[in-house]
């Protein structure tokens, strides 16, 4: 009977040890991480450990003292994710899975399309902010995002909440040209785009004669300017066609200083048409005295 | 013994070294008219000048080295980089001291065939036969100040340190106006015009494939040549992408490909294109004659005609092109002629002429 009563003791402090063991590795973790902040993890157990910390793109090893809280520094946990702890110690390793949440939005990603855009068209600006914290984690949370288009001073601004870490706004281009400062901030960062607005088609393509020489007559236009009144960009080629009974004389000036001039040959009877690309401007006739 | 053999060795590579110095004359003096031609013209081929110039009347009042610079080019101009490839010739009159041969040159280029057609005036001299060179006469620009202040476009590109949301600078926007298919006897040809929409220089690159009954592509090919490739803002040119073989039934429908890219690019030089008309030459061909004038003040060395015909209701009927031999000098003008097929003579009602350039010292 006794050898009986000694078998059981010995049964029960085997297996004392046994769970007293199994409870040395149970982890403690808040379900409530965030990316770059302190983390603090609890053990139970005693003796020497180790600790693995495996992340999105990272994996740290650390030497513990079971039954004591770990704490995590924040350059340690810089990713958002699903992150494992692993705790060997003992015989039984144990491991826990846990998320860790991006931090608080601080940066932006600003894709700004086009680049280029000509004047007074409607929708044709896009811009998309991807909001990340500060370790350029993308944060999911709806976030708000403040995005600004002006050019020379004037402009509109317009807020967008981010979803799945994405906000964007569609704008249309102003009615003057220039570069327009299109920025995107959140919290007190901002990111800059410049967004080109360049003139339209030329408007009311008009020419007249500047000078007259002897086997020469020198043509030139009014400023040339689209139909919102910005001056078209110097470089833009517009075509004299000279039309007499020796044929079609045909010179593709270039805008410089906001007009063209072409010299085209002297005659006492000719049509003179102007273009810009697909646009016409008047007609004038040489000779006859008019 | 032991001395014959070296002398004979030497007495031996003595006689072969002369006989590869010696060169065999060519200026042999010719028995008829033609014959003074295609001695000079054999002359010329192989570039012999001096043998070539021995031909030449001394009437024609012109030195060797004109003589040269009139057949092998100046100025950089396609002609320098080209050969007397063959030459035809006629006899057009003969008398006892004076006839006129036709002669038909064929140049080789890079760029194709030239041809150019003389009537030359052969003389005889001392009892020789010789040719009235008329050398064309070298167009001198008076000495003048032209002041250029055309625009350059260049470009930042992105750089590598840029952050990755930032955009790069918009490649330019480009158009196809037109597009018009037509068979031709070789085959198929899609011509129209294309515009850069855009306020930035733009390399234009027109495409187009063939997409056949079976629904499958059956060919893709580009205008290369037969279009202007770098447009300034709102500039039009027209294209031409030949399908040599194909035939417009076998096709069920085309995929046009515009492509554009940014490039530096300078606006200038400005080239006026005076006095067109179309006309027939000496051969009876219609071609579109006129003059190029570069306005600007430096020389153009190579210029490439692109002329595109339209019929009555302001349809692109066909594209033509064609090189200048001659240069360009400042302020010059300078005669230029582009083929038009003769069975679309009838049709065409209007017609449009722009000029590509190749400049040696220019760097865009």
């Amino acid at each position: 009977m006794r050898k009986i009563a000694f078998f059981i003791a010995l049964t029960i402090v085997a297996c004392w040890f046994a769970a007293d063991r199994a409870r040395a590795a149970e982890l403690r973790i808040p379900q409530n991480a965030t990316a770059g902040q302190p983390l603090s993890i609890g053990t139970s157990g005693s003796g020497e450990g180790t600790l693995y910390l495996i992340g999105p793109g990272e994996v740290i090893k650390q030497k513990i003292q079971l039954g004591q809280n770990i704490e995590i520094k924040p350059e340690q946990l810089r990713h958002a994710g699903r992150w494992v702890a692993v705790v060997r110690g003992g015989s039984n390793p144990q491991s826990q899975a846990f998320w860790v949440n991006p931090g608080p939005a601080e940066n932006l990603s600003f894709l700004a399309r086009p680049s280029r855009v000509p004047v007074a068209k409607q929708g044709v600006i896009s811009g998309v902010a991807f909001v990340f914290d500060k370790n350029q984690n993308l944060v999911l949370q709806p976030t708000p995002v403040n995005f600004s288009l002006t050019v020379g001073g004037s402009g509109a601004s317009q807020s967008a909440t981010s979803s799945n870490g994405v906000a964007w706004v569609r704008s249309s281009s102003a009615n003057k040209a220039g570069a327009a400062q299109f920025v995107a901030s959140v919290g007190g960062n901002s990111v800059r785009r410049v967004v080109q607005q360049v003139a339209s088609d030329p408007c009311n393509l008009r020419m007249h004669v500047a000078q007259r020489k002897q086997d020469q007559v020198v043509l030139e236009t009014d400023p040339i300017r689209d139909c919102t009144g910005n001056p078209v960009p110097d470089g833009t080629i517009v075509t004299f066609i000279e039309t007499d009974k020796t044929g079609r004389s045909v010179v593709d000036a270039r805008i410089k200083k906001g007009i063209a001039r072409a010299e085209l040959p002297a005659s006492d009877n000719a049509n003179v048409t102007i273009a810009a690309g697909v646009v016409l401007g008047n007609e004038l006739h040489l000779g006859g005295g008019k | 013994m032991g001395r014959i053999l070296p002398i004979i060795f030497a007495v031996i590579t003595l006689g072969l070294i002369a006989v590869g110095t010696v060169h065999k004359s060519n200026n042999a003096a010719a028995s008829s008219p033609e014959g003074a031609v295609q001695a000079m013209l054999t002359n010329i081929q192989g570039h012999d000048w001096k043998d070539a110039y021995s031909y030449v009347a001394p009437s024609s009042n012109i030195d060797q080295g004109t003589f040269i610079r009139d057949i092998a080019g100046r100025d950089g101009s396609l002609r320098t980089y080209s050969s007397l490839e063959s030459f035809n010739t006629r006899p057009l009159n003969e008398g006892e001291n004076q006839a006129t041969v036709r002669t038909e040159m064929k140049y080789s280029t890079a760029v194709g065939a030239f041809y150019d057609t003389r009537d030359l005036k052969v003389v005889k001299d001392s009892g020789q036969w010789k040719v009235v060179w008329n050398a064309e006469k070298a167009p001198t620009v008076p000495p003048q100040v032209i002041p250029v202040n055309y625009l350059r476009w260049d470009i930042i590109w992105r750089g590598n340190s840029d952050d990755w949301g930032a955009q790069n600078v918009e490649n330019p926007h480009v158009r196809i106006l037109s597009m018009n298919p037509v068979q031709q006897p070789s085959g198929l040809s899609i011509m129209g015009e294309v515009v850069n929409e855009d306020t930035v220089p733009a390399f234009v690159s027109v495409g187009a494939a063939l997409v056949g009954k079976n629904g499958q592509d059956m060919a893709q090919e580009s205008s290369f040549d037969k279009t202007s490739h770098v447009l300034l803002p709102k500039e039009i040119s027209p294209y031409r992408i030949d399908f040599p073989g194909v035939k417009i039934s076998d096709v069920k429908s085309a995929r046009m490909k515009p492509d554009a890219m940014l490039v530096p690019a300078s606006a200038d030089p400005v080239i006026g294109v005076l006095h067109q008309r179309i006309e027939k030459d000496a051969k009876g061909r219609t071609v579109l004659k006129g003059e190029l004038l570069n306005e600007s003040g430096q020389t153009v060395n190579i210029p490439h005609v692109l002329a595109t015909f339209y019929d009555n209701t302001g349809k692109v009927i066909w594209v033509s092109d064609g090189y200048g031999d001659h240069a360009l000098l400042p302020q010059t003008p300078q005669p230029f002629a582009v083929d038009l097929r003769d069975d679309l003579a009838d049709k065409v009602h209007s017609y449009r002429v722009t000029v590509n350039q190749y400049s040696l010292n220019r760097q865009e």
